[in-house]
This record gives structure tokens, sequence and C-alpha cells, in this order.
């Protein structure tokens, strides 16, 4: 195990992270900051609470979660992007380092990039409404899980992309729709029937409602289930992973 | 002695269809500077990406002292620097911190000692805090340089390091890449300066459309496949070759003022003496003479055409 050479590609894309801290730690927590604003006190306050949680903390997993996926997937598909846009990605190529610690050094990364600023937005959230968390340690445990998943799912965006448009494709025409539409802002229950089966086939309701349920110990499907299809996603990544590496897919000819 | 890098039936066909490389038997010696000789597009960069990992092989393999490329690349790999054609860098790091990257990335731990001495050797030392992006071409090849070596590798893989420089830094590379030789590091070099390679090289290879035509020690190639010739500028036009000298391959000019006696290298005897000595018997006069012997760009040339 290289272990020099995942610390070595951690600790360049969180010097990537430090120079560019505007952007990577402040935008998101503003636009959650937003969020807090429109949804938690302009609209929340006229709604009632759902599942005896009031709206405004309601939505702090989903915001979090929002943050969590987006956040996630644009560093690490950025990051293995730019080195195959600039070149320099000949040096990860001839390095003595396997995929697995490739991924584990730009994945770990991104990840760790998501999870900090998971936190940061919880701190902001504070700020804004009081909520609990009744689980933390499966707080904890769905957040990672999500970083790691979406920071693969990142990973393999990076690898596919062979432009700067479609490294945006994907995040700006699925990943945020199915957000939206994954109970960031609500609880599926208030969904038509049978939107309510359609929105079944969304994985990120799945990861709100773990994570919610986390937090506040409601959730709109069972916790096994969430957890369940949360790894479904993380093996469907790591499969895909695993494939880019072995055929070389968009990185060796 | 066990070579340091064995190529067998390396081949490389690329889904286009396009054959890059014909199965390619090579062997580097430890300690040798071997210069990779070709015109652009002969497979020379393709050869180098498959050694060093960038490129899978379709067939054949590479054992880098020792080690299988493709099966025991972690072994291969940490024994292998590159410095690629294409100067690409990171802009936004320092160079002091791209250097230390690159030792990290291959596997070594850190050693702030080597890496100064490195820096110094390539005269980065005070640049070592400045962001790439501030740096000018010839610097920025330097950087490349200080991270292929910043893992003590035994290979030095240098693709074209002189394309694109100038003559000031060509001869520092040059330097540079003979105080590496001299410390033991096998050298592999391609080039189309013919003139680096003759300065430069122990052997020579020379690739074209992706097959290897020729490996051969410098010195002997030189004289294998080097011709001499003998120009005389005559004092007197001469309209005939005098009888007596019709044993020796002479060529007469037109305005028969200047003759010239081509000769092989490889013959012990050249014949020089005894043509000059003929030439006072028949009475012709000379007022000057100069012998030429033919470049390596001569015989890479004659080379590359023979097989077109």
């Amino acid at each position: 195990m290289n272990i020099h050479g995942i610390r070595a590609i951690y600790g360049f894309e969180m010097a990537r992270t430090r120079r560019t801290l505007l952007q990577s730690i402040v935008s998101p927590v503003i636009s959650t900051s937003l969020y807090f604003v429109v949804f938690g006190a302009a609209i929340g306050s006229h709604m009632n609470g759902i599942d005896g949680v009031s709206y405004g903390a309601f939505i702090v997993p989903g915001l979090v979660m929002l943050s969590l996926l987006t956040q996630s997937i644009s560093n690490a598909s950025f990051g293995i992007y730019f080195p195959k846009f600039v070149g320099t990605v000949y040096e990860i190529l001839s390095a003595p380092v396997s995929p697995f610690e490739i991924v584990a050094g730009y994945v770990g990364a991104a990840a760790s990039k998501s999870i900090i600023l998971g936190g940061i937005i919880l701190v902001t959230a504070r700020l804004f409404v009081t909520f609990q968390i009744e689980h933390p340690l499966w707080m904890l445990a769905f957040l990672v899980l999500t970083a790691v998943t979406f920071s693969l799912f990142g990973f393999i965006i990076g690898i596919w992309a062979d432009n700067f448009e479609k490294l945006q494709l994907v995040p700006l025409l699925i990943v945020t729709p199915l957000t939206f539409l994954g109970g960031s802002f609500y609880s599926i229950h208030m969904l038509p029937p049978l939107w309510q089966k359609v929105t079944l086939f969304n994985p990120v309701v799945y990861l709100i409602s773990g994570f919610r349920w986390s937090f506040y110990g409601v959730s709109d499907v069972s916790v096994g289930v969430s957890l369940g299809m949360t790894m479904v996603f993380l093996g469907i990544c790591l499969g895909l992973v695993w494939w880019i590496f072995h055929s070389g897919y968009r990185l060796k000819a | 002695m066990q070579p340091i890098i064995s190529i067998q039936q390396l081949s490389k066909t690329y889904a286009s269809g396009f054959q890059a490389l014909k199965p390619i038997n090579l062997e580097i010696h430890k300690g040798e500077l071997f210069a990779l000789l070709g015109p652009n597009g002969a497979g020379k960069t393709t050869l180098i990406s498959i050694i060093c990992g960038i490129v899978n092989p379709s067939a054949g393999k590479v054992l880098a002292d020792g080690h299988d490329v493709v099966r025991d690349y972690r072994a291969a790999r940490m024994k292998i620097g590159l410095v690629p054609q294409e100067l690409t860098t990171d802009s936004f790091e320092t160079v002091w911190n791209t250097v230390s990257f690159s030792r990290g990335l291959f596997g070594r731990s850190a050693n702030p000692a080597h890496i100064e001495k490195v820096l110094k050797d390539l005269s980065l030392w005070n640049k070592k805090d400045n962001k790439l992006i501030t740096l000018s071409g010839g610097m920025k090849r330097r950087v490349m340089i200080a991270k292929a070596l910043s893992h003590e590798p035994q290979i030095l893989f240098l693709d074209e390091p002189t394309a694109g420089v100038d003559v000031e830094l060509r001869r520092d590379m040059w330097k540079m890449v003979r105080g590496l030789r001299a410390s033991g590091v096998t050298i592999i070099l391609t080039t189309h300066y013919i003139d680096e390679a003759e300065e430069m090289a122990d052997r020579i290879g020379v690739i074209n459309k992706g097959e290897l035509i020729l490996v051969e020690d410098k010195a002997e190639l030189m004289n294998k496949l080097g011709r001499k010739q003998l120009t005389l500028q005559l004092q007197h036009p001469l309209h005939v070759l005098p009888a007596g000298l019709g044993g020796y391959a002479l060529e007469l000019s037109a305005d028969g003022l200047q003759l010239v006696y081509r000769f092989d290298t490889q013959h012990e005897h050249s014949g020089i003496d005894v043509l000059l000595r003929r030439l006072a018997e028949a009475g012709i006069d000379f007022k000057d003479l100069k012998t030429s012997q033919s470049s390596l760009e001569d015989i890479f040339v004659d080379l590359v055409k023979e097989r077109a």
C-alpha cells in the first residue's frame, strides 16, 4: 500500500480547497443561509410543523444533504477532471499507485471537504432554528456514507466528462432536480398518492429520509431501507470505478 | 550484464486501428544513455508511454529492472522517472510543493534535503516558492525534470527534453543529463535533434513508422555508416583525369577545379597518402584540401529514406 501516494493526492486536493476557500466553504454557507431566510423564516412561519417538527427544523437535514450531494459531486469531479484537462494526469498514471489509492486520495479529499461543509451548515442552521439530533452516530454514518458515495459518483463524472459542459451537465440536469424532488423541503407523504410511488424511484429520497430520521426519529421510509439503498448506490459507484480502471476508460489509450 | 529495461515483442495498435508500434525487441543496459531517434509520429512517445504505464500495450511485455511494468507495476514504476514532452504543470502550486508532491506520489517519505539538492542542481532553488504559472517555459521544463527526479529513480525517460528550448538552456540540460548519467542513472532520451544524440548518446536506436530499424553503438554506427571525403581545390582546371588515377573513386567537378575523393572510414588504409603522391607525380597542384565526415544526421536521413 502506497500510503505516501494517498497522502500526496489527498494533501494536494485539500490544499486546493484551502486556496479556494471562499468558493469552497463560504458560498455554500451563504446559499444555505438564504434557504433558511426564505424557506425557514419567511415561508416556514406560515406552515404547520411536519410530524411534530417545526418546518424550520424539518428542512435542516434536507439542506445539509442538498449541499453534501452537490458539493461532493463538484469537488470530486473537478478534482480528477482538471488534471485530465491540463495534462498533469500523466504523473498519476505513471506513479506506483493502485486504482484504490488514487480513488482513496481524490474521493477521500472530496468527501472530507463536504463533511466539513456539512458541519459548517449545521452550525449555521443552529443560528436560525433550534433542532436536536436524536441519533448522532447514525447522523454521522449517513453523512459520511453519502459524502463518500456521491464523491465516488463525482469522480466517475469527472472521468467521463471530456469538456467543461459535460462536467456541469449531470449535476445540473439530474442531481439538482432529484435533490429538490427528494424531500428536502417537504415530507413525501404530502404528495398525491401516485407521486408518492413515483418518488420512490428517486435515490435521494432514501438519503434525506434516513438522515432526517437520525435527527428527529421520524422518516418517510424505514431507516433500514434508506441504509440499504444508500449501500446499493455506493456499490454501483464502486463497480463503475473498478470498471474504469480495469478498462482504462478515458484515462489510458 | 542484465539489462535494466527489457522490451519483448512489444506492440501497440490503437482503437482506431492505427498500428503505432510493430513488435519491438530492445534491451537497455544499466547506466547507459540511450537515444531514440525518429521522425514525428514514429512511435517514440508511444513506446515510452507504455513503459511508464500511461498507455496499455496490445501485446508483448516490458521488464524494468526485472519487474513487469504491467503485472508488477508498483516495483517497476518506483524505479522510473518520466519527463513528458508536453509542458503540463499545476499552475497554482509552488515549485517546492509540486516537486514534494511527486516524491510522495511515488511512494517515498518526505526528504527535504533531496528535494533541495534536486532544485539546486537544476538552478531552481531561488524559485522554490514561486507559483508555476509565473515561470518561463524553460523553467517549467526544469520543474518537470525536478519532479521526475524527486523520487530518486534509476531510470529516467526524457521525451524530447530540449524541444522549444533556447541554446543556453539546451547546453545546461545536456550538462545536467551528463551529470545524472555519471551518477549511475540510466537515461533514455528521445529527440529529433540529431546533434543532441550525436553529442550525448552511448547507443542509438532509430525508430520509423513504429518499427525499430536500427540499434547500434553510436561510435560504431558512425564508423559503419559514416563516410569521409577529401576535397581538393586545384590550382589549374583539369579536363580529364590522368590515366594513372583510374583506380580511385574520384569525381571531377564540371569546371575542373575540384576533385572529390570518397573513402570508407572502416578501411584501415584510407589511401590518401598514395593518392596525393600520385597527384604530385602527375603534376597536378592543389591550393587547398579539406576532409569531412558524414554526420549522424546524414546517416539518419539515409536510413529513414531507405525505409520510406
